[in-house]
């Protein structure tokens, strides 16, 4: 038989925000054997909904699966495959980078083609603030990761839809 | 009306609204309250189950007999816990029932606090949806909601967890009318697409050797007719999966038997070469479809199903169609009107006449015994005696696929048993639960003497309500479906199987108040029948069969279904 490909999906969740329903959607992943990458959660402009942006992959009828599995939970409201649309994708990083001597100035360099944001300072290190897409972020960090990284804290993926041209 | 209820009384009001007469439940500190509210209740009779599990499968086997909202009432900690087989066997099969468990007071939620458990977080796998309620103010609308959701859509069970506090509140409840129930976030697709189901049609009008394969789903949508009609019209022949047995008449020329792991070999022949598949409220289970790349290899595949999700899961279909499977069947059904009339009979002759000829080759069958009582003997007799109209319940294993494959059900919520979750101990509660709702009916449990140990304790509660159920043990002193696993895949280890140390069924009936007789030979089954039928209470039937009779044909796990075992 043939392979089934596996792709990435980045799919949105419109919510209720009551305790217990983000449990539900990671029992649901857990549940049925689905893989999550990346989970973002927060409340939307109205406080009732809350938003959930999760990375999974598997093949087309795996994804259509978890769909629907999403779709039928009582607190789902909306369920969306970004990877279906024109989208925009972020990620972000704070790393805690050793900087001393000669590889400070050189740190600073890195933060800067990247448009990193130095968050804190210390004679020794420096914390820096990354945002971009998935694969950007990989670059940085490869690029840090000869200097030493001390420490690292990565956020899920946030996706939204890119507004229709005209 | 601005007096103030309490959390109980509400809880009861709400109950009533719903037109409960019947809840099966057991008393706890958690639910003292809405105990002590119920003996000021005449309109709604409580039974006390001896177990909480038997109060899930009871009111499971309420929902299926009466096609209302079975319910359970049980208390916190461990009386919830006990509730949780239950719930997934009734959330398996579809069943529309709600529990409502007590719960310590909400300032101890999360203390450990004496019976303390978190039902919602062990449930929330196994329902359809569930609640905890930690303010008076939302009781009455949950309460609505769990029933609109345990009957709408794809049913299933909903679990409502009531902190003692909540009962004791009080409030000036807000009027509310069940029927104004609405859930933004929850609309099933009742109304299958029309142009779905034209295409569908297009479809079946140019199969050759099309196959109705019908589910469940025909039974909680109360599409039987519907489905009559579709079949004897286009003159297709149907097969059934367990959960669907009794939506199609079982005597009927078109009719061929269950398929799957113990279904027909005409069925599954069928099936195996069929050119259209019509799957109607089914769900591709493993143990119908035997190895997934081998099952109906060359039908193209229209699935009607409520519930998007069970559409494309195991077996990816050509035109699918979410909704109701009466609405589907009777859009199908309006549309055939308008077409031109066709010799449908002639038009299928070849192809009927090829699965009459499986039948003809290899037939349910058993070898028949003038020494020995056969197990399948029991359960044609059965049919024979009671005319085919009595309710069934099986418990699970071998008893469940001899009562599936030898009694030929008349009508749609006439054969209960635990389909998808195969719980031991289903049989004789939810028997109980049928008998409450139809209390003139006679209903049998088809029990194995492994199975009827794990309820037994509820003799006591159908001899103290006089319900007269009748349970017919086929007595083999083995755990006989994973003996015969083990006898035709495991070369005959019998591990852990013989239950040759047992207890004096008859005894056991009379020590509860019931009657209990034995049958040990052939001739002495019919009498044993009619003799329990002719007794309006409580009887266990104690049929001593063939140790090493084996359910046939099997399809051994993993292999395609044309690879079955014979008889």
């Amino acid at each position: 038989m043939e392979a089934k490909k596996n792709r990435r999906h980045t799919i949105s969740v419109w919510v209720d925000n009551q305790p217990g329903v983000l449990s539900r959607v990671t029992g649901l992943f857990s549940g049925r054997g689905f893989n999550i990458e990346s989970l973002c959660v927060a409340e939307t402009m109205d406080p009732a909904t809350s938003r959930i942006t999760l990375v999974t992959s598997g093949d087309e009828q795996i994804i259509e699966q978890i769909i629907k599995q999403l779709r039928k939970l009582i607190n789902t409201q909306k369920v969306v495959d970004l990877s279906e649309l024109d989208h925009v994708e972020r990620e972000m990083a704070m790393v805690r980078v050793k900087a001393e001597d000669k590889s400070r100035a050189e740190v600073l360099r890195i933060a800067d083609i990247f448009r990193c944001r130095v968050v804190d300072v210390s004679p020794t290190t420096y914390t820096l603030e990354i945002t971009g897409n998935h694969e950007k972020i990989q670059a940085v960090l490869s690029l840090l990761k000869s200097h030493g990284i001390l420490d690292i804290v990565r956020s899920g993926t946030l996706a939204i839809q890119r507004a229709k041209k005209e | 009306m601005s007096t103030k209820r309490t959390g109980a009384q509400i809880f009861l009001d709400c109950l009533e609204r719903e037109g409960v007469q019947h809840i099966f439940g057991y008393p706890g500190g958690a639910v003292i309250d809405i105990y002590d509210e119920l003996t000021r209740r005449p309109h709604i009779k409580h039974y006390l189950v001896r177990h909480e599990q038997a109060a899930v499968h009871a009111a499971d086997g309420y929902a299926r007999a009466s096609n209302k909202v079975g319910v359970a009432l049980v208390t916190s900690g461990p009386g919830a816990t006990n509730t949780v087989t239950g719930i997934a066997s009734a959330y398996m099969d579809s069943i529309p029932i709600v529990v409502f468990s007590g719960q310590v007071p909400t300032h101890l939620i999360g203390n450990d606090a004496f019976q303390e458990v978190d039902i919602v977080g062990i449930t929330r796998p196994c329902t359809k949806h569930n609640y905890l309620v930690t303010d008076i103010k939302h009781l009455a609308r949950t309460i609505h909601e769990a029933f609109y959701i345990a009957r709408s859509g794809r049913p299933g069970p909903v679990l409502v967890d009531l902190p003692k506090n909540v009962q004791q509140a009080s409030i000036v409840p807000e009027p509310l009318d069940p029927k104004e129930i609405r859930i933004p976030s929850y609309q099933p697709t009742v109304h299958a697409n029309p142009r779905q189901v034209r295409r569908a049609l297009d479809l079946i009008l140019q199969a050759k050797q099309p196959v109705l394969y019908t589910g469940g789903g025909i039974i909680h949508s109360n599409a039987s007719e519907e489905l009559l009609k579709f079949a004897e019209a286009l003159q297709i022949p149907v097969t059934s999966t367990l959960m669907g047995l009794g939506g199609f008449p079982g005597i009927h020329p078109l009719w061929m038997g269950m398929l799957g792991m113990h279904g027909t070999y005409c069925a599954n022949m069928a099936v195996a070469n069929s050119d259209v598949l019509i799957a109607v409220g089914a769900r591709f289970d493993d143990r119908v479809t035997g190895r997934l790349d081998a099952f109906a290899p060359h039908a193209k595949i229209i699935h009607i199903d409520i519930d998007p999700s069970s559409i494309s899961k195991n077996v990816v279909v050509d035109i699918p169609i979410v909704g109701d499977c009466r609405d589907a069947l009777h859009q199908l059904n309006n549309l055939l009107k308008k077409e031109e009339p066709r010799d449908w009979a002639a038009l299928r002759e070849e192809w009927l006449g090829r699965i009459r000829e499986w039948d003809r080759k290899h037939p349910l069958k058993y070898k028949k015994s003038k020494e020995v009582i056969k197990p399948q003997f029991v359960v044609e007799k059965l049919w024979e005696v009671t005319g085919g109209d009595a309710y069934i319940t099986t418990e699970v294993g071998q008893n469940q696929m001899w009562a599936a494959q030898f009694f030929k059900f008349k009508r749609a919520r006439q054969f209960m048993t635990s389909g998808g979750l195969g719980a031991m101990g289903y049989g004789f509660p939810a028997a109980m639960g049928v008998q409450v709702a139809k209390p003139d009916a006679i209903v049998i449990d088809i029990a194995g003497d492994g199975s009827i140990l794990m309820n037994i304790q509820e003799l006591i509660t159908v001899v103290e309500n006089n319900l007269p159920v009748k349970i017919a043990i086929l007595n083999n002193a083995y755990l006989g479906m994973v003996r015969q696993w083990q006898q035709l895949l495991y070369d005959k280890r019998y591990s852990a199987t013989d239950l040759s140390a047992q207890p004096d069924f008859v005894k056991v009936a009379e020590a509860f108040g019931a009657v209990g007789f034995r049958a040990t030979k052939p001739e002495e089954v019919e009498p044993v029948i009619r003799k329990a039928m002719e007794i309006k209470r409580p009887v266990i039937m104690d049929f001593v069969v063939d140790r090493e009779e084996c359910v046939m044909p099997m399809v051994p796990p993993g292999k395609a279904t044309h690879e079955m075992l014979l008889a």
